[in-house]
């Protein structure tokens, strides 16, 4: 078992959990994930690893509350345990050769995209990070993500903290006014990443993307997690979840992240009928 | 008392309308009564031909005898004096290609039912057997068995009982390998297994779930920093091959592992009580003919699908699926397409599958390997309507090892490169044995290469402890 030993809720819908798992912490390296599953009849869902603490053998996710897995996963707290947490998975961001780079986190994507913003900031890049979100109540790790960048953008989609706006707009007008940027990092959901990948391009600017796809195993084997890179067939889990955004095929990805959605919303209906039932 | 009757006793069986729709398993297995009845029909051969055939050499006609006296706890015992796990191979080894194969009664008749009457002696003791599992003596070593599948299994029951601390490293959740993430509950029950690994446990074996070797931990850290005298490798064949067709990310197309990992392992047949989904569709085709393709199209039927063809290049013939799963699946009603090859797949708008455009093959003449090659019918092409296709082609082994130990020789096929004789591999302390080294092949001879992998360590680390000394 894995015990939960901290759990923050960052807002309404965005939970932290810190978990303790010492191996998985002593090789967790910033884009990698791990699997868990809460219990017996949970599912193995996959997460990217938002921090980690080798001393404390503690690994760090951070989840919005979507669908099953994530609903029950916010029912538990600290001193509740986890059945399974596997990894760390998949390969690590390759980070080293970028002197300037513009991170960019959509929604939960921040979570991920600060471990990748932390890391570069602490190897001496310069690092502008342009975070976005629904509204201001939306808004996650806005002092971490401060203090691993040189300038933090916050963009929300209804002005009501930071600027009016999608991300997009903030990097684009960056770039208009003439910033370099080695790389580009995006990170949220496929709409947002295929934005992003598709304002660099004319720019020539390498745009990473991670893409969390549905799988199972995440060491190879069930092959879920395939996705369209350069015209050839990948897996997320072990040549990704990093890939060059220019080159990956989008529209595929999205209609392959809905291949569960009528089963998801089965499972909720059946999950808010227990509940109902307990309440009863 | 000979029984000269030319046939088997008759597998109780479930019938196929009923087991169709349920994941209770096919075969019921044999009474007592049926079991010394076949028993009595095995000549107990001065040279048991039966017993060469056996990749783990049970001593067949020394246990059926015991069978045949009714001292089935002994009969027992005299199976597990070579083979590890007795419920498993009695159900999964494909006896029709080995031990039966051989049997002399084979030569007018049916052969002798060694594996039914393997499973009984196995199942018999599971419900009545004493537990008396003296504890080995410890040794002072330490061996880590990468892989908790048949491979692993066997070499660590192998090792424990001499004496050895043996570590199993599963990267699932679960241990088992392909016992409990490929075969279905209705071939082999998930309890079998377990009840299998526990006996495994009660001799001291200690088994590491969630695990990922070359991720967690590499091989070279067992070595030195986890303090392992020698390490085994049983990872298996855990990467799909696809067909590499237009279509086949399309949603809906699964592979064979995929599909039956989230039935088996993560029990999406019992969906919304366990929360992984499944979606089956009303029309399934399953690519590929052998035992995996049956056990997918087997699982598709039963979760509901109102069709579901196997979708096979070459002939019946051909097929390399054990000829039992054939027939219990075509009893089933699944409807066999033979000599039909996927050219693509088609989807509607948003991504779903919708149809498979196939093309109708002819046999030619044997290739080298002595299969008969199959060439394209021109202009025979046709669309099956699906909504499901799994691609069941086969598997080969899975890359993370190999990646992360730059010492260990593979082959062009992924294959780890060892000494038959030993499963030795070219990294000193290292072994490796099942479909890792071979490819996709069969639970039986993964558990011989693990039973012969064991042997070798001790005899290794034996040595090693002379130098030492």
């Amino acid at each position: 078992m894995f015990p939960i030993i901290r759990k923050e809720i960052l807002n309404d819908t965005v939970s932290l959990i810190e978990v303790k798992a010492p191996y998985v912490a002593r090789k967790a390296e910033p884009g990698q994930f791990i699997i868990l599953r809460i219990d017996e009849q949970g599912e193995r869902v996959p997460f990217t690893i938002a921090d980690f603490d080798r001393d404390r053998g503690t690994v760090t996710v951070i989840f919005q509350i979507v669908g099953q897995t994530t609903r029950r996963l916010n029912q538990l707290g600290a001193g509740d345990a986890l059945l399974d947490f596997v990894g760390p998975l998949g390969k690590a961001s390759e980070l080293e050769e970028f002197k300037s780079v513009a991170v960019i986190g959509g929604g939960l994507g921040t979570a991920i995209a600060y471990p990748q913003a932390k890391k570069l900031h602490q190897m001496g890049a310069k690092v502008d990070m342009i975070n976005g979100f629904r509204n201001q109540d939306m808004i996650i790790l806005k002092d971490a993500c401060r203090e691993s960048c040189s300038n933090l953008y916050i963009m929300t989609d209804d002005g009501s903290n930071g600027q009016q706006g999608f991300v997009t707009q903030k990097l684009e007008e960056l770039l208009k006014a003439g910033k370099h940027y080695d790389a580009v990092i995006a990170i949220g959901p496929l709409v947002m990443m295929r934005a992003v990948s598709e304002l660099t391009r004319p720019y020539g600017i390498k745009t990473i993307v991670s893409m969390n796809s549905i799988m199972i195993d995440g060491t190879g084997m069930c092959g879920g997690c395939r996705v369209t890179v350069d015209g050839e067939t990948k897996f997320a889990c072990v040549d990704g979840p990093d890939f060059d955004g220019h080159l990956v095929d989008f529209d595929e990805a999205i209609r392959r992240s809905k291949v569960f959605a009528k089963e998801e919303r089965q499972a909720t209906e059946h999950l808010c009928r227990l509940e109902g039932m307990n309440h009863a | 008392m000979l029984n000269l009757s030319q046939k088997k006793v008759e597998m109780p069986e479930q019938e196929p309308n009923v087991r169709n729709k349920n994941f209770d398993e096919v075969a019921i297995g044999y009474t007592a009564e049926m079991a010394v009845e076949e028993a009595q029909r095995c000549f107990r051969c001065k040279k048991p031909l039966c017993i060469e055939g056996c990749p783990v050499k049970v001593k067949i006609p020394e246990f059926i005898g015991l069978v045949a006296e009714r001292k089935f706890e002994e009969a027992y015992h005299k199976i597990q004096e070579t083979s590890s796990l007795p419920a498993v191979c009695g159900r999964v080894c494909p006896q029709e290609s080995q031990c039966e194969a051989r049997c002399v009664r084979h030569n007018k008749g049916e052969p002798v039912a060694i594996g039914r009457l393997e499973r009984f002696v196995a199942d018999w003791y599971r419900k009545h057997g004493r537990k008396e599992t003296p504890l080995p003596e410890p040794n002072g070593k330490k061996v880590a068995v990468v892989g908790a599948g048949p491979a692993g299994l066997t070499c660590a029951g192998d090792l424990a009982k001499k004496g050895y601390a043996v570590t199993v490293f599963e990267a699932f959740h679960t241990p088992g390998g392909v016992l409990v993430y490929g075969i279905p509950e209705f071939r082999l029950p998930k309890e079998i297994v377990k009840a299998e690994i526990d006996k495994l446990k009660e001799i001291g074996v200690t088994i590491m779930t969630d695990m990922v070797i070359g991720k967690v931990l590499s091989v070279e850290e067992l070595l030195t920093d986890e303090g392992f005298d020698a390490v085994f490798i049983g990872t298996g064949a855990g990467l799909p091959s696809f067909m590499g067709i237009e279509g086949e990310n399309l949603n809906g197309v699964y592979s064979a592992n995929e599909f039956l990992t989230r039935i088996n392992l993560m029990k999406a047949y019992r969906f919304p009580e366990y929360d992984t989904p499944i979606r089956i569709g009303k029309k399934v085709a399953v690519i590929g003919g052998g035992n995996v393709a049956m056990d997918a199209a087997r699982c598709a039927k039963r979760l509901g699908a109102e069709q579901v063809s196997i979708v096979y290049r070459r002939g019946a013939d051909e097929m390399p699926a054990r000829s039992e799963e054939i027939q219990h699946a075509k009893d089933e009603g699944v409807i066999f397409e033979l000599l039909c090859n996927p050219i693509r797949i088609l989807g509607t708008d948003d991504g779903w599958i919708e149809q498979m455009e196939c093309i109708r093959m002819e046999l030619g003449t044997p290739d080298s390997s002595g299969r008969k090659s199959v060439t394209k019918i021109e202009g025979s092409e046709f669309c099956m309507d699906v909504d499901t296709v799994i691609v069941a082609i086969g598997q080969s082994p899975n890359p993370l090892i190999r990646s992360t130990t730059p010492d260990l020789e593979t082959n062009s096929r992924g294959c780890i490169v060892v000494k038959e004789e030993t499963g030795e591999t070219s990294k000193q302390g290292v072994y490796a044995g099942g479909d890792a080294v071979t490819g996709a092949a069969t639970v039986i001879l993964a558990m011989g290469a693990g039973k012969t992998a064991a042997q070798a360590m001790d005899e290794y680390l034996a040595d090693e402890k002379t130098e030492k000394e």
